[in-house]
This record gives structure tokens, C-alpha cells and sequence, in this order.
């Protein structure tokens, strides 16, 4: 039997379930384990009741799991409502001064967390640091690199932080070792330390795409879920020659990124739903005038304020048809972190190439989550700005027209003071030269000329990935962040007698060649699978590709799908 | 030496005849030339209006961009590549409605703009209707019984944010205008200059005439220091009676694009993305 254990970590907002979950996280992905960290938290700073949940596993996750083997209860409340989801033999330790009582259950294993806490470190916050040094106990698992892991994460903070935590992490461990030892009935055996796998977001994944992209310049406001991406650009800045300009509102963060990008660097700004709805005047305004930008929608459930740090796939029709007129644009959702950051690459060239602008569909289940990654690839990195004139290939720089035609749509732009040619760019319809012109006759050229670029996008655009089963019964279709939950339910689906075949798109609009739907699979029933309420991809993959979907499944409750959902939702369905 | 023909546009001018729109062009060109700067290093960001059509009739570069979304455009333009000159230029309802608030922050980052408004108190572009500068009591299709608001004091707002360089012109007094641009763009930090204009198609009230009885040359005043803000805000709010033009407020603050870092040596869009640095920046995920 594979290994395949999940953690959950419940609490208040403020008991530090996060870093107990990360320095986890990062412990089995060192020893070459493959993990998943699912944040389930509330929009508040303190109080009520979240949890961080990871799963780890001995070979690639993308999704978190139903099951959950250990619970980690750091308050009543995560008593209250995370020990539900447990079977009764899975066990569960809590704090015996926080819950106010003690248990002989053998799967309910109390553990003076506060207290150790206090004792061993001086300060009852540190109960998370007990806390996972007793988790860390009962998987049978060493301590040292745990401790190791403390000294890289506490070392700024001083010697005595480092010391404190050092010992609430024993405390936890030795207690577990001389009360509970064996409780925990899987064992994740010991592996070599290692340092090659990363452990990283989906968010991290994208900033680290667009830096190695050649990233220069980010404006942005935060916005539950993609400020993690504006905070992590912030820290490389400095560092990495990267401007990042806080913005007054999202209309002046994408103005600002298509200013940047006019002047010549690549730039790119990101918010969720609501902040997009400030940016597409702008959106329409690099259409129209050309300019390049990356624009990444981290996704939360909608509409207006919604639930803020929930998730939704509910954008889709949104990003593809938004602001008036008709211009081209692409969109791209990635399904999990290493997609994510080839992704973005891809995202700059073709905002460079297509001098249009380019959406990446995140969502808070992508780019909150934590993904163990094998390796990101440099080599893959390649830069390609499009069409840039120097002006030594210019005819005359006094002759130089920013929207000349050209039969791709695409015209040879200039970096505005680095040569003699000037341009002018404009939100009215221009002619050749970028003046304002109502002429009927150049307006319909210019139009042609814009869409033209949308031919040469579809080109661009990658099939799906396709998880083939041969005679397959049936066929699960979706996109960005359900990627893991598909697999595995096709995974089970499969095992149970139901051959399924799985289509993920990543790359989505302009929707790519209607040729790939020909490889449809014969006879099989088609279930498409989205996190929102009206099944926006099955209205574009039925709408561009004329194939009628069997069913769809829908959710929609702000909460991503977990493979068992879908399994139990397709059964249904059929 | 940089002449005005270097500065020819031939794309034709589509602003009525005896607009002030044409003497603020002539000043915009003469301040350049007296620079001495070539067309090429100049960028202006314009917005939507009659006075957003500026930069098309002067030889420049030019991003022609949306309504009131002037100044986070020519914010990106400037840190991408602060050896560009780089100018703003819309009207009062553009600046002042619409980008108000944008107005606000960007005198906060004190970049090294130069925002030109032309302030026609209306709506010119489309034909005549109550802008954040009109009267009250201002009577047009939008406000039929009058404005019921008081007019936005634009410089009074600007040096309430101490903006670095608060000044106003008339499109009447073209050299005296050139002569403020030319100051507004040497100024290192965020240069504002309001610049009454007349509307002789839509405001009947604030014409020509109206504006040449009540202008007057603050320099004309010796006592008057525009480094002295106590005295900036009254004289802000000079109006019905004297109008004064010139450098009303100016102080000292280190510019944005001086502060940021990253191009401290060298403009952004020079520095060469540098594919082998990126080793190394994976090891903290691992």
C-alpha cells in the first residue's frame, strides 16, 4: 500500500496551525516525500476556526484527501468541528488545558501542550511548537531534522527564539515517545536528507516564473487571495532589480503596469475577481493600444465582496469577455505549482509576441495550497520579447508608424526614448501612425489587423493534458485548480471498473484548435467538473467545439473539490 | 539646437477656432524648445478630452490613454525609464473628477512629473456640460437648475498635500506659460500647473475677457514667497475678484524616482534581464 498520510491542524486564527503544517511540509519534502498543504482559513486575523491540512505521500499529490488520519486540535473548537470528519480508531491529540478535559480513548490522546509550552519555552503560544514535535513523534519520525529546520527558521529572530522552540519541539516528541508511543498506526519510514525537491504555492510558483521571465516591474492593491504574490514580489525586489509601486486602486495598478511595459520592461500586476473588475478599462485599453501585460486573477468566490478567502472557478467568462469591444487577449490557468510557473513564461512571451494582453487564472485552492516540486527547469525559461525595432533597422526614424499593418496583426514596436523615432499610442481608434482617426475605412482595417493576432494566439494555445485510459467509459473535462482531485478520482473511478480518461486545459482562450476534440474518445459519456454554480468551461467547450456534454458537476460552497467528491458526484451523475 | 520645426506634427488639429487649447500647444512647444530638449526624449500621457489631443499635434511620444487615468500611466512610464521627460496633460474634468484620486496619490510619490491640466471649468469634448471647476449655479444640460455643488479648488488641494510644485497659467498670457512649464518640468519632484482656458463654444461666463480683468503676475508681488505654505493657501484661494498666475507653492522633497533603489545607476528598461542569476533563487523553497 502506497503511503499516503494526512494531517489536519485546527485552531484559531493566531495558534500558528500555518508554520506547524510548513515546517512539516518542508521536513517529509526533504526526506524526497511529495506534499500537499490545503488552507482552509477564515478572513479574520484572530479567532474562529480554521485548519491547515497536509498530506503526504511517496509519490506526486495535487490535492488534499477526505480522510484524515491524525487531527492535531489545538482549541475546543477545532474539537467541535474538525473531529467529525474522523473515523473512530483515527486518532486525534488536543490540549488538555485548552479543552479542560482528558480521554482514555486510545484514539484520543490528551497532550498539555500549553503546559509543556510553558515549561519548556517560558510563553503558551509555543503550544504549536509542542505540537509538532508531538505529530512528529507519532508518525515515528525523527527529531533532529525538525530541529535542524528550526534553527534555519527561527535564526533571525535570535538564539533564545531558536532555544525556546528547540525545546517546546522536544517536549512535544518526548512526551508522545513516553505516553503515546505506537498510538498512530502508520509510519512513514525514514528516508535520506536530501535537498532537491522545493516546497512552494502556487503563488510563489507564478512569482517565481515571472522573475525568471524577466520580470521589472509590479504594481498592485491587495486582495484576499493574491497578495502573497504582491508581498513575495516585494521581497525579491530590492534583490533581483525589481520595481514594485503599491497602487492607490487596481485602475491605477494596471495603468501603471501598461505604462511600464510602454516604456519597454516586462510588467505585470495581480488581483482576484473584484479587483479585476477596476482593471478592465485598462484591459481594453492594452487591446486597443497594444501593450503588452500580465495580469494574474487569483479567483475567490464571488460575486462582489464574496467570501474572500474561499475559492471559486467562477471568472472564466468573465477574464475571456471582459470590457467592451472586441480585441484579442489570452487566458491560461494553471492546475498546480509547477504548471504555474512555466505558465507565466509562457504568459510574457505571448504578451510580448501578441503586444495584447494575458490573463493567468488562479484560484485561492491553487495559489494558496503548498505543492512539493521535483524541479523547475531554467533551461525552459525562455525569453521572447516579439517584435522590437532597433533603430538601425529603420528606414527612417522619422517614418516609423507604432500600428503598421502587417498581415500577422502584429506591428514592430519601439521602446519610446531609445532612438531617434517617436510613437504615438492611443486609446481612440488611430490610424498606421497611432493618430485619432474616424476614417470607416481605416477602422475596419484596424480591427482585422487586431483580430488577425487572435489566429496566431489559438496557434499557441496547448491541447489539454490528457490522462489517457484505452476504452474508456468515461471521460472527466476541467481546468486550472481542480487538476489533482481529477486524477485521483479518475484514479479510484478506474480501479472500481469505471475506465475514465481525463482532460485538463490549462491553456484556455482563445479556445485551442477544434482539431484536438476529433481525439475524443468514441462512445463515452463526457462529465465536466468546475468549482462554480453554471459550468462556464462546458458552455466553451461546447460552445467552440460543438460536443455536448453528459453531465456536469458543480461546486460552489467556496471550498475546493476533493477527489472523493467527484467519485461520489459521478456516481450519481451516471 | 532643438527648433520648433523639430517639434511639427502633420497630424491635422481638430479643436475649434480661438480655443485656448492652440496658444497652450505653442506654449507646451516653446518650453521644450527653450529646453533644448529633442522630441525623442519627451513622452506625454494624455487622457480623454479636447485637451488630451495635445500630444498628436506636436512631434513626441505619446500614449493617448483613457479618461482621468493620465497619472498612473506616465507613474509606470517614468520608473520604467526615469531619463525620459515625462509630461501628463489632460483637462479638469479628466484630473479632477474621473483621476481625482489618482491626482491625490500622485503628488504623494512626488514623481517627476509635469502635469499640464487645461481647466475650462465644462465638459468641452462633450459639448458643454458641468465640470468639477464650473461655478456654482452653473447652468448646463447636465445641471438645469445650476450647479448645486461649489467648484473643486484644484491648487488649494494640491498645496494642502504639499505638492512639490503648485502652479497656475493662462492660455492668454502664452509666454508666461512656457516660461511655467519650462520651470514645472526642470522642477525635480511632481510639477502641477492648472492653466485657465476659456471654452468659447460652451462657458459664456469664464471667458477671455472675464480672465484678462481679474489675471494677475504673482511675481509681480515682492512680498510674496511661494515657498511660504500659509501664504500659498491663501493666495490658493484668491478668486472672484484677482486671479493670480505664476508659481503659487514650491518645496523640497526627494522625487520617487530618485528614492527607488532598483534604478539608482540605471534606468529599468536598460537593465538586461540576467538569466544566470536566477540560480540560486529556488534554495529557500527547498
Amino acid at each position: 500500500m502506497a503511503l499516503d498520510v494526512t494531517i489536519r491542524i485546527g485552531g484559531r486564527a493566531g495558534q500558528g496551525m500555518q508554520s506547524i503544517g510548513l515546517i512539516l511540509g518542508k521536513i517529509f519534502t526533504r526526506q524526497g516525500y511529495y506534499v500537499f498543504i490545503h488552507q482552509d482559513v477564515e478572513a479574520r486575523i484572530r479567532g474562529g476556526h480554521s485548519f491547515v491540512q497536509i498530506r503526504i505521500k511517496d509519490e506526486p499529490v495535487y490535492v488534499h484527501s477526505d480522510k484524515v488520519d491524525l487531527l492535531i486540535a489545538l482549541d475546543k473548537g477545532s474539537m467541535d468541528q474538525d473531529q467529525p470528519d474522523l473515523a473512530p480508531d483515527d486518532i486525534m491529540i488536543f490540549d488538555v488545558q485548552e479543552m479542560g478535559f482528558t480521554s482514555d480513548n486510545p484514539a484520543r490522546l490528551p497532550v498539555p501542550m500549553e503546559q509543556l509550552a510553558m515549561e519548556a519555552g517560558k510563553n503558551k503560544i509555543m503550544a504549536n511548537s509542542v505540537a509538532t514535535g508531538a505529530a512528529l513523534a507519532l508518525l515515528g519520525v525523527d527529531l533532529q531534522p525538525l530541529l535542524d529546520r528550526l534553527d534555519e527558521e527561527f535564526s533571525a529572530k535570535g538564539p533564545e527564539i531558536v532555544e525556546k522552540n528547540r525545546n517546546c519541539v522536544s517536549s512535544g516528541y518526548r512526551y508522545i515517545q513516553r505516553h503515546f508511543k505506537g498510538y498512530f498506526p502508520k509510519k512513514i519510514p525514514p528516508a535520506p536528507f536530501k535537498k532537491e525537491k522545493l516546497l512552494l504555492t502556487g503563488s510563489q510558483a507564478m512569482v517565481l516564473g515571472a522573475v525568471c521571465s524577466g520580470l521589472k516591474f509590479y504594481s498592485g492593491y491587495p486582495m484576499s487571495p493574491s497578495t502573497p504574490i504582491m508581498e513575495f514580489v516585494a521581497s525579491l525586489g530590492a534583490e533581483r532589480g525589481i520595481i514594485v509601486e503599491p497602487a492607490e486602486d487596481e485602475i491605477a495598478a494596471i495603468n501603471m503596469v501598461l505604462g511600464a511595459s510602454f516604456a519597454g520592461v516586462r510588467a505585470m500586476t495581480a488581483t482576484s475577481g473584484g479587483g479585476f473588475c477596476l482593471m478592465v478599462e485598462g484591459l481594453g485599453l492594452a487591446g486597443m493600444t497594444e501593450t503588452p501585460a500580465v495580469i494574474v486573477v487569483a479567483q475567490r468566490a464571488g460575486p462582489s465582496t464574496g467570501l474572500p478567502t474561499r475559492t471559486e472557478q467562477a471568472d472564466l467568462d468573465f477574464v475571456i469577455h471582459a470590457s467592451h469591444g472586441e480585441f484579442p487577449r489570452a487566458v491560461l490557468a494553471p492546475g498546480h505549482a509547477e504548471q504555474a510557473f512555466y505558465t507565466m513564461a509562457k504568459a510574457f512571451n505571448l504578451a510580448d509576441r501578441f503586444q495584447s494582453p494575458v490573463i493567468v487564472l488562479g484560484d485561492q485552492h491553487l495559489n494558496d495550497s503548498y505543492f512539493t516540486v521535483d524541479h523547475l527547469d531554467l533551461g525552459r525559461m525562455t525569453i521572447d520579447r516579439g517584435s522590437i525595432i532597433p533603430e538601425e533597422e529603420m528606414a527612417s526614424p522619422l517614418e516609423y508608424k507604432r500600428y503598421a499593418w502587417d498581415e500577422s496583426g502584429i506591428s514592430p514596436r519601439i521602446l519610446p526614448g531609445q532612438g531617434k523615432a517617436v510613437l504615438y499610442a492611443d486609446s481612440d481608434e488611430h490610424n498606421e501612425a497611432g493618430h485619432i482617426t474616424e476614417s470607416a475605412m481605416v477602422r475596419k482595417a484596424m480591427v482585422v489587423k487586431r483580430l488577425r493576432k487572435v489566429e496566431g494566439l489559438r496557434r499557441e494555445m496547448d491541447p489539454p493534458e490528457v490522462c489517457a485510459e484505452p476504452d474508456a467509459d468515461l471521460l472527466l473535462l476541467g481546468w486550472g485548480s481542480t487538476y489533482g482531485a481529477l486524477g485521483e478520482a479518475a484514479n479510484i473511478l478506474t480501479r472500481s471498473g469505471l475506465k475514465t480518461e481525463v482532460w485538463h486545459f490549462c491553456d484556455l482562450f482563445p479556445f485551442p484548435d477544434a482539431d484536438l476534440l476529433a481525439q475524443l474518445p468514441e462512445k463515452t459519456q463526457i462529465i465536466s467538473v468546475e468549482n462554480n454554480s453554471t459550468g462556464q468551461f462546458a458552455r466553451l467547450f461546447s460552445g467552440q467545439g460543438g460536443i455536448p456534454i453528459d453531465h456536469q458537476i458543480f461546486k460552489f460552497d467556496g471550498r475546493p473539490f476533493s477527489p472523493r467528491d467527484i467519485v461520489t458526484r459521478v456516481y450519481r451523475a451516471l | 539646437m532643438v527648433t520648433l520645426d523639430d517639434y511639427y506634427s502633420d497630424d491635422p488639429v481638430a479643436w475649434c477656432p480661438g480655443c485656448g487649447n492652440h496658444s497652450i500647444l505653442k506654449a507646451l512647444k516653446q518650453a521644450l524648445v527653450d529646453l533644448d530638449r529633442p522630441p525623442h526624449e519627451i513622452l506625454i500621457v494624455s487622457g480623454i478630452g479636447q485637451a488630451s489631443k495635445t500630444p498628436h499635434y506636436l512631434r513626441c511620444n505619446t500614449f493617448n490613454g483613457l479618461h482621468g487615468r493620465t497619472l498612473p500611466v506616465a507613474t509606470g512610464i517614468k520608473l520604467a525609464n526615469h531619463e525620459l521627460t515625462v509630461l501628463a496633460e489632460g483637462g479638469d474634468a479628466d484630473g479632477y473628477t474621473e483621476g481625482g484620486n489618482h491626482f491625490i496619490h500622485a503628488i504623494r510619490r512626488n514623481m517627476d512629473i509635469t502635469y499640464l491640466v487645461h481647466n475650462n471649468q465644462v465638459h468641452g469634448l462633450t459639448k458643454g456640460q458641468t465640470s468639477p471647476t464650473s461655478d456654482l449655479g452653473y447652468v448646463s444640460k447636465t445641471t438645469p437648475m445650476g450647479s448645486l455643488s461649489p467648484p473643486l479648488n484644484p491648487l488649494l488641494l494640491a498645496v494642502s498635500c504639499d505638492c512639490t510644485f503648485v502652479a497656475r497659467g493662462f492660455s492668454g498670457e502664452p509666454e508666461h506659460l512656457a516660461g511655467l512649464i519650462s520651470e514645472g518640468i526642470q522642477h525635480r519632484g511632481f510639477s502641477f500647473i492648472d492653466i485657465l482656458q476659456p471654452c468659447v463654444s460652451f462657458n459664456k461666463t469664464n471667458t477671455f475677457q472675464w480672465y484678462k480683468q481679474r489675471i494677475y503676475d504673482i511675481k509681480d508681488d515682492p512680498s510674496y514667497d511661494p515657498r511660504d505654505r500659509m501664504l500659498a493657501f491663501e493666495r490658493a484661494q484668491e478668486w472672484d475678484e484677482k486671479i493670480p498666475i505664476g508659481v503659487i507653492y514650491r518645496t523640497d522633497r526627494p522625487a520617487l524616482d530618485e528614492k527607488q533603489p532598483v534604478i539608482r545607476d540605471m534606468a529599468l528598461v536598460k537593465q538586461k534581464i540576467d538569466q544566470a542569476s536566477f540560480e540560486g533563487i529556488f534554495e529557500s523553497f527547498r
